[in-house]
């Protein structure tokens, strides 16, 4: 297991809103690899040994890291959305 | 079905209902689409609320849920919907108004089981834990400083609840009628297990024992519980962690089959009626849905698992848009997170008769045990060792034989270990 953030470059936001982001973890499918806590250290933590902490509401000047996150996880278990294109 | 005409409502914002209106549009339904919530709030993620927003790691209203699909729904928050009109098709909701549907999609979910006295639940410091809401006023009340905390019920949320207290470092004690904490879900023997990890930090544990009775101080707040055996606990917390009744009373009158342990539905997902017919308008998904598993044949269950409410949800969508039915045989699987510990389970552990420790070893706080049933492996619990899980997740769904081959060339053959399910609980024992 590479302890490097992987070397993806994120997806150029579709819809660039600006605003916060949501982030949920399926947190059946994470099997605590780390990925996104290197990738977004502020944002994703590991307590113990595999219970992953997230911020579900992160701003807007994390997207980059984030994106990076949601990519590099390997069980592809985070999923981001814009906050403000919620619940139309 | 998915003419632009049909109207379908979604009775239950939760993630049942979202991930189910998703999976309409996603199925290709265009009509017009209502998703009915008797909470203020969208749609909000549910297990942090033990959790990260007990300890302030993450604000209540920060659990706000993504959704994925576009919706073009019409929200109605804050107003439960009180009566199913099957004749008429409409859905009533409180304070008279309403909707006409033609296909409905049952996710009311599940409230916590309240404190038993009515007048001792109602005392200030006395909290159950089910809403967005209701831990925010819990999460309030522990940055009080509070003198005791005293969780009743050691089932996951109990157990979450009072290791989050100890993350707060607030003294708390955790009185469980059974003989250990989670012996009706894990069985004695791991029961024990997580109650010597969550004394190890601090916790205070009672197990065996009933609360009788909270008392308050003369003023409405809550002072002391009283206990079976004669004793009594100083808390000026007090979180009633009893498990959950599922959302169904608006239901009366319907003509479904339905109780407080969920609504009926068939293999298929369609809600039944009180004759054991299916009614193809109405489906149901998530904490509510009781419905029989290929897997685990006998009656009917529902299961309180988010990934069963995601993949329920969608299955329902895609059934109410005019998909063939197809059968549902996910696996269970949930998590829980206790004293920085994960615990993840696949299956179902009821009914199984022994179990084996597969991999790893409970002293060092990392393993995997397998349950059985008559020879047939139904069940997985990983303690801190989630890579191992989905390859017994597969041996369960295949109905693989119980015991499982060694886990290694260096294991012998596996003990299969008693579990010590404890029996049945009555109503009153709670």
């Amino acid at each position: 297991m590479s302890e490097r953030p992987p070397s993806v470059e994120p997806n150029p936001d579709p819809q660039p809103s600006g605003g916060p982001l949501r982030v949920t973890v399926d947190l059946n499918l994470c099997q605590a690899y780390a990925q996104c806590c290197y990738a977004a250290p502020d944002h994703f933590v590991l307590n113990g040994r595999e219970a992953l902490h997230y911020d579900p509401a992160p701003s807007a000047a994390a997207r980059a890291d984030i994106e990076r996150a949601r990519i590099a996880c390997p069980v592809q278990a985070i999923h981001v959305e814009d906050a403000g294109t919620a619940h139309r | 079905m998915s003419g632009a005409e049909t109207r379908t409502v979604v009775v239950g914002a939760s993630l049942a209902g979202l991930r189910g209106a998703e999976s309409l549009r996603k199925s290709g339904f265009a009509g017009s689409l209502t998703i009915v919530g008797d909470e203020p709030h969208p749609p909000y993620d549910r297990p942090p609320l033990s959790k990260a927003v007990l300890t302030g790691e993450i604000a209540a209203d920060a659990t706000t849920l993504p959704n994925l699909v576009a919706l073009d729904a019409t929200w109605r928050l804050g107003v439960p919907a009180t009566r199913l009109d099957r004749v008429r098709r409409t859905i009533t909701l409180q304070g008279g108004e309403t909707l006409a549907y033609d296909r409905l999609l049952v996710a009311t979910g599940a409230s916590a089981r309240a404190w038993p006295d009515a007048d001792q639940a109602r005392l200030e410091g006395v909290f159950t834990l089910r809403g967005r809401d209701d831990a925010q006023a819990l999460r309030h009340a522990l940055t009080a400083s509070p003198g005791h905390v005293l969780v009743i019920g050691g089932g996951f949320i109990g157990c979450e609840v009072a290791a989050s207290c100890r993350t707060l470092d607030l003294p708390v004690t955790l009185v469980e009628t059974g003989a250990t904490l989670l012996a009706r879900v894990l069985g004695q023997h791991l029961g024990s297990v997580v109650e010597a990890m969550h004394k190890r930090r601090g916790v205070t544990i009672r197990t065996g024992v009933k609360v009788k009775a909270l008392e308050d101080d003369g003023t409405g707040r809550v002072m002391r519980a009283c206990l079976g055996d004669g004793t009594a606990i100083p808390a000026d917390v007090v979180v009633v962690a009893l498990g959950a009744v599922r959302n169904t009373a608006w239901l009366e009158g319907s003509g479904l089959s339905f109780d407080e342990g969920g609504l009926d539905c068939d293999a298929d997902g369609y809600a039944l009626d009180t004759d054991g017919q299916a009614d193809t308008h109405i489906a149901a998904a998530g904490d509510v849905a009781r419905f029989p598993h290929p897997l685990y044949p006998g009656h009917p269950i529902a299961l309180e698992h988010w990934g069963h409410a995601v993949a329920q949800g969608a299955r329902a969508g895609r059934i109410l848009a005019g998909h063939a039915a197809e059968p549902y045989a996910e696996v269970p699987a949930f998590w829980s997170s206790q004293n920085g510990i994960t615990i993840k389970s696949v299956g179902l552990t009821e009914g199984a008769d022994g179990f084996v420790i597969a991999r790893g070893d409970p002293k060092e706080g990392r393993f995997l045990a397998v349950y059985g049933r008559a020879g047939r492996c139904v069940a997985a619990v990983a303690f801190d060792c989630a890579r191992w899980l989905p390859a017994y997740a597969e041996r369960i769904a295949a109905g693989a034989p119980f015991p499982p081959e060694p886990g290694g060339v260096d294991a012998g053959t596996f003990t299969i270990l008693p579990l010590a399910f404890p029996e049945p609980a009555h109503e009153d024992e709670a």
